[in-house]
C-alpha cells in the first residue's frame, strides 16, 4: 500500500497532464496570442473565430500539449474576446483536451478566462512588478479558482535582466506565495525572462546564458517550481528568416532543457529536431547563444543572409494522383476514393500479368490497412464500408477479364468460406450485411443467403460450399429459438464448424445458456462488426483455433453456472398475489376520454417530409456502429468527423427518395372500446388481447403491472378506450437496394435500409401524435419539440408486442386482423411474426395518463398455464414463444 | 474534522443510499407535496423533492432514520436541488435559503438521535450540494457552441447561498456530488473556500463525480486524472464518484483515483446499470460483494449508495466492510 506521494503539477483539459520528474518537455503552443502572431489577431478583430479554432487546433495536432491564449489587443474587448474564444474551444474536444495557458497582462483578463475552464491551467502571469499587496491577492485568487500560475522575474524596479537579478526576484517570490500564500509550490512556474540576444549590442550577448544558469539555480534551490519562456524571444533579431530563427530555438531549447527548463511557449509545428541543424550553422548559432566568442554575432548575421530558406514546412498531401498506380489504389481504398478507380484499376491490370494478381496484389495490400486501421480503431465503419465499395468496384473491373483467363477456376485464395443468414421468421439484415462487409473487407469468403432462410437450406447450403463458418442473424426475440433451432441440427448432423451469432436481441448470456449447450462445435456470440473480425480469425487460424474453442467453451459454461446461481436469488411470486399487488388506477375520479373518431383510419401515402423532422437519429449512428447521441456525436472527438460525413451522406439520399419518391409510406390507426378483463382487455363487438403480468418480487409498494392495468375494467362501470397501429415506410426499399447491390455499393445499400428503419420509427411517433391531438385527442393542445417526443414526454404510451411489456409476439396476428393491417399498408407477418418488409412498426395504444412502459421480467409456470388457456393454446406452444421470459426450464 | 479522521483511519465510513426511490415508495400526491403551507402556490409542486422538508419533515427524517438503523454513518442532506437555479423549475427561488436550513436540521435531528442511542458511534450530516441542472462548459444550443445557460458567477452566487444555509442547519461536512461538468464543481468548491475565508471556519469537503459511461469521462468530457487534476487544489477532505454507473462498471475509475488522490476516497454507486427496462435491479448481495472487492483492494474510506439503493443494500454494504482496513491515504513529501 502506498502511503506517500510526490507532489506533482497536475494540469488537465478533458485529459490529464500531470508533469512528473520523468515528463519530457512541455510545449506550449504561441499561435493563439494575439500580440505574437499577427495572423491570429486579424482573425479575432474581423470575428472570423472559426479560422481561430483551426489555428488552436493545428497547433494541437503539431503536438502542443498546453496552448497558450492571449486578447491584449487595444482595439478589442478582451474580457468578451477571451471569454467567447474559451467557451468555443470547450466545445472542440480536439483542442479543450490540452489545458489551457491564460496568457494577459490585464487581470480582469486572467480572471474572466479563469471563469471559463472546467479543467486546471495555468495563469501567465503574475509579478512583483505592482507590489507584494497585488501579488499576494492575485495569488490568492488564483488558488481559490484553481490553476497554476507563471510568476515572472519582474518587480517594482522593473524586469531581471541579469542572472542575479532573476534569481533574486524569484526567491523572493517563492517565498511569499509558499509561506505566505501557501501556494503549492509544484504548481509556481517561473518565467526568468528569455530576452532577445545577437542583437548588437553587448549587454545583450549574455541574455541566453543567464537565462540557462538561471533556470538551473532555481531547480537547485527553489523545491518544485518549474520554468518556462517564451521561446521565440531569443531569435527576434532574425525575423524573416525562419531557417536560423528554428537553428536558434532548438539549440537554446536543447542547452535550457539540460538547466532543467520544464515547458516553453514555441511554435509547435516548428521546431528542427537539434541533431538535424546544420553543422556549421550550429556552430554559429551556438556560438551566439552560449556567448563564445565576440564575433559571433556578426558571424551569424552574414551566414543568415545566405541562408534565407524557408525552414521547416508543414507538408500537404495534395499530389497522390501522381504516386504510382499501387499507391493510387491504396490510397483511393484507404480514403474510400471511388472516382478514379475503374481507370486505375484498368492501368493496373494492363501492368500486371493476370488480373488475379491485381487483386491479390495492390488491392489486397490496400484492404489489409484498412483492416489493420480499423481493428486499431484508427478508422470508422463507415469509411470501411467505403473503401468495400471501392474494393467491389475495382474487383467488377476486373472480373470479365478473370473469368475470361479461366482463372477463377476453383483457386482459394480466401482466409475462410462464412455462411451468413438471418434466420427462419426474421427479416432484419443490416448488421448481418455490415458484419459481411467488414469480414469480405478481411479476405473472408462471405457467401451470403439473405433473410428468412430456413435451417435445412442453410445447413444444406454449409455442406455444398464446404463452408468453414456458419453466421446467424436475426432481431426479434422468436429469432433466438430458431438460432438454438439451428444449433441442435447441426449437432444432429454431425457439423463440427464454428457456429456464430449475433444480431440486436442476441447476447452473450443467450449464446452461454441457450445456444452453446446444444452444440459440441464452437459457439461464439460476436457483438458487432468490428468484433467480427477477430473472432472469425481466431476460429480459423491453425495456431489459434484449439486454444480459441476450449477458453470459449470454458468461458461459457462459467457464465451457464454463474446464471443458474444468480437465478436462485432472485425471488417471485404467484400469479394470483401479483395480480392482488396490480398497478392502481382510481377509476371513480378518473374520466375517460372517448376519441374523436373510434374505428380505423388508413394513410395510404404519408408525406415523408413529415416524417424526415421526426427522425430520432441517434440509433442511425448507432446501427453503423458509431456510438453517441445526435447531434452531440459530432463534437465527438473520435467519431465527429465521420458522424458528420455519414449524417450528410444520409440526407443527400434522404433528399432524392423524397424527391423521386422512391419510397411510400403507409399506415393504419384504430380506436375502439374497451374493458378490461383481468389480464385480458376485450374490445367491444371485437378481439380479445392477452398481456402477461411481472411476478418478480417487489417491495415498498411497488407493484407488479400488466397492461391490462391500464384500461378500465368493465366492474368500473366507465367506457374506456384503447387502440393499435400498424406504420411501414419500408415500401420501395428493395428496388432501391437491388440497383444499389447490382452497383457494388454496399455503402449506399445499407444506407436506404438504415434510414427506411428510421422513417417507419418517425412514423410511429407520428401516428402517435396524431392518435393523441387529433384521432383520440385526449391531447389535443400538445406542443412538443421533437426532442421531447424522442423523451416521451407526453401522455400515453405505445408498446409493440413482442417488446418488454408485452413479449408476447402472436398477439401481433390480433392486431393484424383487427386493423386488416395486411390490407390497409401492404405489411405481412412471417412464421415468427416479425412484419415485411423490415422498416415497419406495429403496437397498441394506451391513453391513461398513469400508463407507462415497464419490463415483464420472468413469468412462471402458473401464469404460463393459466395463459395458454385464456389464449386457449397448447402450453408447451406458448412456452416456446415465450422462452426468453420463462422464470423457468420447460 | 478530527474525530472523523479518528474513525477513518480505523475502519470504512458509511455514507447513506438513494434519497429519491424511499421517496418514490410514498406514492405522495400533489397535495401532500404541497402540505398545508403551500396549498395555494399558483404552480404544481409535485416532485419537488427537496420541498418536502418543509411539507413532510417526518417523512424525510423517516427515511434517515430508516437509513441509520441499517449501519450509517453519514447522512445525505435531502437538498440536492437546493439552489436557486434548480428551484427555478417549481419557482421556489425565493425558499432556497430556509430549504437547506430545513434540509440539513432534518438530517441532523435523525443523526443525535442515533448519536445518543449509541454515542460510541457518533454519526454525521453531509450537506448534499448537486450539480444544478445547467451546465458551464457545454452549450445547451448547439447552433450556438459559445452560448452558455449559466456563467461561473452565478453558479458561485447560488452556490452560497445554498452552503449558508446548509451550515446554519446543522451540517458536519459539504458534499458537492454528481459532479457531470468539472467547471459548475469548480464554482461549488470556490463558494466553499470562500465562505470559509468569510466565515473563519473550515468545513471538510467532499466531492463526488460522475463518470457517465465506459468512455470512463465525465459529461463535460474529462477524463478522471483530468477530474481530479482539476479540483484537486480545493484542500478536499474526500474525492470520490457516485451515479450513472454500477459499482461493477466504476471499478478502473475508483483504483484510479485512489491511486493518484492525496485525500480520502468516497464511492457510492448506483444498484448496477440500469436494465433494458431502466431499472436498478442489482441485490443487495451482488453488489455488496463488488463492494467487497473494492475493499479488499484497499480502495476505499467512504462508501454508501446512489440510485436504486435501498436501506437493504447499504446494510449488506456496511456489513461486508464493518471489519476491513480503510484505504492509506498517501501524504505529500516535499
Amino acid at each position: 500500500m502506498q502511503t506517500t506521494i510526490n507532489p506533482y503539477l497536475r494540469l488537465s483539459g478533458l485529459e490529464p497532464l500531470t508533469v512528473t520528474p520523468e515528463t519530457n518537455f512541455i510545449n506550449i503552443g504561441e499561435r493563439t496570442n494575439i500580440t505574437g502572431s499577427r495572423a491570429f489577431a486579424r482573425m479575432i478583430l474581423n470575428g472570423d473565430y472559426d479560422a481561430a479554432l483551426t489555428v488552436a487546433r493545428q497547433q494541437v495536432e503539431n503536438g502542443a500539449q498546453v496552448i497558450d491564449i492571449n486578447m491584449d489587443e487595444g482595439m478589442l474587448d478582451g474580457v468578451a474576446a477571451m471569454t467567447k474564444f474559451l467557451h468555443l474551444i470547450a466545445s472542440e474536444p480536439d483542442i479543450s483536451k490540452v489545458p489551457v495557458m491564460i496568457d494577459s497582462s490585464k487581470w480582469e483578463i486572467i480572471e474572466a478566462g479563469l471563469k471559463c475552464v472546467q479543467g486546471k491551467g495555468i495563469v501567465n502571469s503574475i509579478s512583483l512588478k505592482d507590489g507584494e499587496a497585488k501579488f499576494i491577492e492575485r495569488a490568492k485568487k488564483i488558488k481559490l479558482y484553481g490553476a497554476a500560475t507563471v510568476v515572472m522575474a519582474f518587480d517594482e524596479n522593473g524586469q531581471a535582466d541579469n542572472f542575479q537579478k532573476r534569481i533574486d526576484i524569484c526567491k523572493r517570490s517563492y517565498d511569499i506565495l509558499t509561506k505566505v500564500v501557501k501556494f503549492p509550490p509544484q504548481d509556481i512556474i517561473f518565467d526568468p525572462n528569455i530576452l532577445t540576444v545577437a542583437t548588437g549590442l553587448e549587454e545583450h550577448n549574455n541574455y541566453a546564458v543567464d537565462f540557462i544558469h538561471a533556470t538551473k539555480w532555481i531547480k537547485d534551490n527553489l523545491p518544485y517550481a518549474k520554468v518556462s519562456g517564451g521561446v521565440s524571444n531569443i531569435s527576434f533579431s532574425f525575423r524573416g528568416n525562419d531557417k536560423v530563427r528554428e537553428a536558434m530555438h532548438s539549440a537554446f531549447l536543447y542547452h535550457a532543457i539540460k538547466a532543467g527548463m520544464d515547458m516553453g511557449i514555441v511554435n509547435a509545428g516548428m521546431i528542427e529536431v537539434y541533431d538535424e541543424i546544420d553543422k556549421d550553422l550550429l556552430v554559429m548559432v551556438e556560438d551566439v547563444l552560449l556567448n563564445r566568442n565576440q564575433e559571433a554575432t556578426e558571424k551569424l548575421v552574414a551566414a543568415a543572409e545566405k541562408i534565407k530558406g524557408g525552414g521547416k514546412e508543414i507538408e500537404k498531401d495534395e499530389a497522390w494522383r501522381n504516386d504510382t498506380v499501387e499507391k493510387r489504389l491504396s490510397h483511393a481504398l484507404v480514403k474510400g476514393i471511388i472516382e478514379y478507380v475503374e481507370a486505375d484499376t484498368e492501368e493496373a491490370r494492363q501492368k500486371y500479368p493476370k488480373p488475379l494478381d491485381v487483386i491479390e496484389g495492390p488491392l489486397m495490400a490496400g484492404m489489409n490497412i484498412v483492416g489493420d486501421l480499423f481493428g486499431s480503431g484508427k478508422m470508422f465503419l463507415p469509411q470501411v464500408v467505403k473503401s468495400a465499395r471501392v474494393m467491389k468496384k475495382a474487383v467488377a473491373v476486373l472480373t470479365p477479364f478473370i473469368d475470361a483467363a479461366k482463372e477463377a477456376s476453383g483457386d482459394k485464395t480466401a482466409q475462410g468460406k462464412i455462411l451468413m443468414a438471418t434466420v427462419k421468421g426474421d427479416v432484419h439484415d443490416i448488421g448481418k450485411n455490415i458484419v459481411g462487409v467488414v469480414l469480405a473487407c478481411n479476405n473472408y469468403e462471405i457467401i451470403d443467403m439473405g433473410v428468412m432462410v430456413p435451417c435445412d437450406k442453410i445447413l444444406a447450403k454449409a455442406r455444398e460450399i464446404n463452408a468453414d463458418i456458419i453466421g446467424l442473424s436475426g432481431l426479434i426475440t422468436p429469432s433466438l429459438d430458431e438460432m438454438v433451432h439451428v444449433a441442435k441440427e447441426m449437432e444432429r448432423e454431425g457439423f463440427k464448424i464454428p457456429l456464430l451469432i449475433g444480431g440486436a436481441t442476441t447476447s452473450r448470456i443467450h449464446a452461454a445458456v441457450k445456444v452453446d449447450p446444444h452444440y459440441s462445435g464452437p459457439v461464439v456470440h460476436v457483438l458487432d462488426a468490428s468484433r467480427s473480425v477477430p473472432v472469425a480469425g481466431s476460429l480459423l487460424g491453425p495456431d489459434t483455433k484449439d486454444n480459441y474453442f476450449t477458453q470459449t467453451k470454458a468461458e461459457y459454461a462459467k457464465m451457464r453456472e454463474d446464471h443458474a446461481n444468480r437465478q436462485q436469488d432472485k425471488n417471485y411470486i404467484s400469479i394470483s398475489e401479483a395480480r392482488n399487488n396490480k398497478f392502481m388506477i382510481d377509476w371513480n375520479s378518473y374520466n375517460t376520454v372517448k376519441p374523436n373518431k373510434l374505428g380505423i383510419t388508413v394513410y395510404e401515402d404519408f408525406d415523408l417530409n413529415l416524417l424526415r423532422e421526426r427522425i430520432d437519429w441517434t440509433p442511425f449512428f448507432s446501427t453503423w456502429e458509431l456510438r453517441g447521441k445526435y447531434p452531440k456525436i459530432f463534437d465527438d472527438e473520435y467519431v465527429g468527423v465521420e458522424a458528420k460525413k455519414l449524417f450528410e451522406d444520409a440526407n443527400r439520399l434522404l433528399d432524392d427518395i423524397i424527391k423521386n419518391k422512391l419510397l411510400k409510406a403507409k399506415g393504419v390507426a384504430g380506436l375502439f372500446e374497451a374493458n378490461a378483463d383481468g389480464d385480458d382487455i376485450i374490445l367491444k363487438d371485437g378481439p380479445t388481447f392477452h398481456f402477461l403480468r411481472q411476478q418478480g418480487q417487489k417491495g415498498g409498494g411497488v407493484p407488479n403491472i400488466s397492461l391490462a392495468d391500464f384500461v378500465a375494467p368493465a366492474s368500473s362501470n366507465k367506457t374506456d378506450y384503447i387502440g393499435g397501429f400498424a406504420v411501414t415506410a419500408g415500401i420501395g426499399t428493395d428496388a432501391l437496394v437491388h440497383k444499389y447491390d447490382a452497383d457494388h455499393d454496399d455503402y449506399n445499400s445499407i444506407m436506404v435500409k438504415a434510414l427506411a428503419d428510421r422513417l417507419a420509427e418517425a412514423f410511429a411517433e407520428k401516428m402517435h401524435e396524431i392518435v393523441r391531438t387529433d384521432l383520440w385527442g385526449y391531447a389535443a393542445d400538445e406542443n412538443l419539440t421533437n426532442e421531447e417526443i424522442i423523451h416521451e414526454g407526453y401522455d400515453g404510451i405505445r408498446p409493440a408486442p413482442g417488446y418488454p411489456a408485452c413479449p408476447d409476439h402472436t398477439e401481433k396476428r390480433i392486431l393484424f386482423d383487427l386493423l386488416q393491417a395486411e390490407k390497409n399498408t401492404g405489411i405481412e407477418l412471417t412464421d415468427s411474426f416479425a412484419m415485411f418488409p423490415a422498416s415497419s412498426v406495429s403496437g397498441f395504444y394506451f391513453g391513461n395518463p398513469d400508463s407507462k412502459y415497464f419490463g415483464l421480467g420472468k413469468v412462471y409456470k402458473d401464469q404460463m398455464e393459466d395463459y395458454a388457456k385464456r389464449k386457449n393454446m397448447d402450453l408447451p406452444v406458448i412456452e416456446k414463444w415465450l422462452g426468453p421470459n420463462l422464470g423457468y426450464d420447460i | 474534522m478530527e474525530i472523523l479522521k479518528e474513525i477513518l483511519a480505523k475502519r470504512i465510513m458509511i455514507l447513506d443510499g438513494a434519497m429519491g426511490t424511499m421517496i418514490q415508495r410514498y406514492k405522495l400526491t400533489e397535495e401532500q407535496y404541497r402540505g398545508e403551507r403551500f396549498k395555494d402556490f399558483p404552480h404544481s409542486l409535485k416532485g419537488n423533492n427537496d420541498l418536502l422538508v418543509l411539507t413532510q419533515p417526518q417523512i424525510i427524517q423517516e427515511i434517515h432514520e430508516e437509513y441509520l438503523a441499517c449501519g450509517v454513518d453519514i447522512l445525505e442532506t435531502n437538498t440536492f436541488n437546493g439552489t436557486y437555479i434548480s428551484m427555478a423549475d417549481y419557482h421556489m427561488e425565493d425558499l432556497v435559503y430556509e430549504l437547506n436550513v430545513a434540509g440539513a436540521k432534518a438530517a441532523r435531528a435523525a443523526a443525535d438521535k442515533y448519536t445518543a442511542l449509541t454515542p460510541e458511534k457518533p454519526r454525521f450530516v453531509a450537506g448534499s450540494i448537486g450539480p444544478t441542472n445547467k451546465t458551464a462548459t457545454l452549450s445547451p444550443d448547439v447552433n450556438d457552441p459559445g452560448f452558455r445557460a449559466i456563467t461561473f458567477d452565478e453558479l458561485v452566487t447560488a452556490y452560497t447561498e445554498q452552503i449558508r444555509g446548509l451550515i446554519d442547519g446543522g451540517s458536519d461536512l459539504l458534499l458537492v456530488e454528481t459532479v457531470f461538468d468539472t467547471l459548475n464543481c469548480k464554482a461549488a468548491l470556490f463558494a466553499c473556500n470562500q465562505y470559509f475565508e468569510v466565515i473563519g471556519k473550515h468545513y471538510p469537503i467532499m466531492v463526488s463525480g460522475t463518470i457517465t459511461d465506459a468512455s470512463g469521462r465525465t459529461l463535460s468530457g474529462q477524463t478522471t486524472e483530468a477530474f481530479y487534476n482539476s479540483i484537486s487544489h480545493a484542500n478536499l477532505f474526500s474525492v470520490g464518484l457516485n451515479c450513472a454507473l454500477g459499482a461493477k462498471e466504476m471499478r478502473p475509475y475508483i483504483e484510479e483515483l485512489s491511486r493518484i488522490a492525496t485525500c480520502y476516497i468516497s464511492c457510492h454507486p448506483n444498484a448496477g446499470l440500469p436494465n433494458e427496462f431502466g431499472e436498478y435491479d442489482e441485490s443487495p448481495a451482488h453488489m455488496a460483494a463488488l463492494i467487497k472487492d473494492f475493499g479488499e483492494s484497499g480502495f476505499l474510506n467512504i462508501v454508501g449508495g446512489c440510485c436504486g439503493t435501498t436501506p437493504a443494500h447499504i446494510k449488506a454494504i456496511a456489513d461486508v466492510v464493518a471489519n476491513m482496513a480503510p484505504r492509506q491515504v498517501p501524504e505529500f513529501v516535499y
